[in-house]
């Protein structure tokens, strides 16, 4: 999505008050817009903390901020700087977090980001966009720059099968439908299902909806996928995120908060960072039970 | 912000100083040692120096008593306001708030996060081609957190002639001496080979801290203020406590008068 993201922010630079800074990363990737920036692109170096800071300060001042790291690197280091400088102060810098999840499989641990949204969204005013297609980028740079809080995108790498044609963004999308069990998938992990769902008779087939905003409580599910639900036995959830502060937590409070019955529920999560062996995404997705073999698995069941 | 239009009298310092004791004495709250040593610099930069377009940081955000005090010096808070300190209900917490005082621009209180919201606010202003400087009071302690020297590498590399940044240098931390604690003293001594302008001055003397400031750098400028914690309060001066206990009423009262000997 990086390519995507960059269009995007070009497309905008043209805005004198847009400000980019990135903790010194972005080869092959965000060159195009540094040439647009010029002086505006800021390589704030290897000092997230200090880059956080710094991107408060350019927001209060009504800079229009992005901030760019790998997403761990983006939350972790600098949580408290994100809390008390950015969201204390509701100041709308925008973070946009590369590869969020599993997206840097192989090159361990310290580079998963498998708790971001989560841990962001137990602060005040922050909007979280994680776009499921490549083609949602542009729309959700769009929406983050015009919202008034503090966001955090969750990039990825846009899955869907060869020839399938991506539904205009919007924050709940249906994406395969059917007469089987509801499922709920958050940003691109959804697009992965999409061929083996399509591949099903019409009976066992989900109706697969895919989540791209979050908290619940200001995105709220459309009444099309609440009607569906009640007339659902069960219930499965899937993101590429820890389950304490997941998704599935914040769905299923929702429902319950209002008196909503919720199916037979099955959550498929990412481990919380206990693995004996390294691999790429997809091989942490399986261990996680998050790849489709496994997903297909806790449906039929 | 500066609402004066001549330097401060001995006087003046004298008020703040009684104000703040009192201010902490009602409250029954510490940090005063700290507060007493951040003062006087706090003054003469919110008199004398602070323009309506300039902005003023307090990193060390435990000295919040000192900074409501000279707000309420140039009449920017009220007594009323002072009389709420740390009660419920209060915009005045111990540390300075994310809203509601509009000469506090940010909530400060975790130490580190001064110096890069700082330098993050000079850059702003030079990219919005505004004359705007940037003032900042650290306090020494807070140089042992990585952060700071991120701000400092950052504040340094952009060449921020507009950031000047005053370090309350007064030789106490937590739990003991900054010597003791990190081997940090003499702390302008580590900035060697940074891109700065280093002053050091007395912290507690208004004339010294006027020549420093107004010496004309072209880098970033930092001030060290050699301090004594608790100054002006023989009882309190340089002794680690009083960065926690309150003020009993005979305390209160000998502090009042040691003030006014001064």
């Amino acid at each position: 999505m990086r390519t995507q993201l960059c269009d995007a922010l070009i497309a905008r630079a043209a805005n004198p008050d847009m400000l980019f800074i990135t903790g010194d990363l972005g080869f092959m990737a965000l060159e195009t817009l540094q040439e647009a920036m010029g002086p505006r692109f800021i390589n704030g170096g290897v000092a997230e903390q200090n880059m956080i800071s710094v991107a408060a300060a350019l927001a209060r001042q009504k800079f229009e901020t992005w901030v760019y790291s790998i997403a761990p690197f983006c939350y972790a280091r600098p949580f408290e700087q994100i809390r008390n400088d950015i969201s204390f102060h509701k100041l709308p810098v925008n973070l946009i977090g590369n590869g969020g999840g599993y997206g840097y499989g192989v090159m361990g641990p310290t580079h998963h980001a498998i708790e971001d949204y989560g841990v962001l969204l137990t602060l005040p005013n922050f909007a979280v966009f994680v776009p499921v297609f490549d083609e949602d980028v542009a729309a959700v740079v769009t929406l983050a720059a015009k919202t008034e809080n503090p966001c955090y995108l969750r990039l990825g790498r846009g899955e869907y099968p060869k020839g399938y044609k991506p539904q205009p963004y919007a924050p709940w999308r249906q994406l395969t439908i059917g007469s089987g069990p509801m499922v709920l998938v958050v940003g691109p992990l959804a697009g992965s299902y999409i061929e083996a769902f399509e591949a099903l008779p019409a009976l066992r087939r989900p109706n697969l909806w895919a989540v791209a905003q979050l908290p619940v409580e200001t995105n709220p599910p459309p009444f099309e996928l609440l009607t569906q639900l009640a007339a659902a036995s069960c219930l499965c959830i899937a993101e590429e995120h820890v389950a304490q502060g997941g998704f599935a937590a914040q769905f299923t409070l929702y429902l319950a908060s209002r008196g909503m019955t919720i199916p037979k529920l099955t959550t498929l999560c990412a481990r919380s960072h206990i693995y004996e062996r390294y691999g790429s995404q997809h091989f942490l997705r399986e261990q996680s039970k998050l790849d489709v073999p496994s997903m297909l698995t806790a449906i039929a069941q | 912000m500066r609402t004066f239009d001549r330097p401060l009298s001995a006087q003046d310092f004298t008020i703040a100083r009684k104000r703040l004791l009192r201010m902490h004495y009602e409250a029954g709250v510490g940090h005063i040692g700290g507060n007493l040593s951040a003062i006087d610099a706090m003054l003469v930069v919110l008199h004398e120096y602070m323009q309506p377009e300039d902005l003023f940081i307090l990193s060390k955000g435990h000295s919040a008593g000192a900074l409501y005090t000279a707000l309420w010096t140039l009449g920017r808070l009220s007594d009323e306001d002072l009389t709420m300190f740390h009660k419920d209900g209060t915009l005045l917490a111990g540390h300075p708030p994310a809203f509601g005082i509009p000469d506090i621009p940010f909530a400060t209180g975790s130490l580190g996060h001064g110096l890069s919201l700082a330098a993050g606010s000079a850059l702003g202003f030079r990219l919005r081609g505004s004359d705007g400087r940037v003032f900042c009071v650290m306090s020494d302690g807070e140089w042992q957190e990585g952060s700071t020297w991120e701000g400092l590498i950052f504040a340094t590399h952009h060449r921020l002639t507009n950031l000047t940044v005053l370090v309350d240098h007064n030789n106490l931390q937590g739990l003991g001496s900054t010597e003791s604690v990190a081997s940090m003293s003499p702390l302008w001594k580590k900035l060697v080979g940074f891109d700065v302008e280093v002053d050091v001055v007395d912290g507690h003397d208004p004339a010294a801290i006027r020549v420093a400031l107004d010496r004309v750098a072209n880098r970033p400028h930092v001030i060290f203020l050699q301090t004594k914690k608790g100054s002006g309060v023989s009882f309190m001066e340089e002794r680690m406590e009083w960065h926690y206990l309150s003020l009993s009423r005979e305390q209160y009262d000998l502090a009042l008068q040691e003030i006014d000997r001064r």
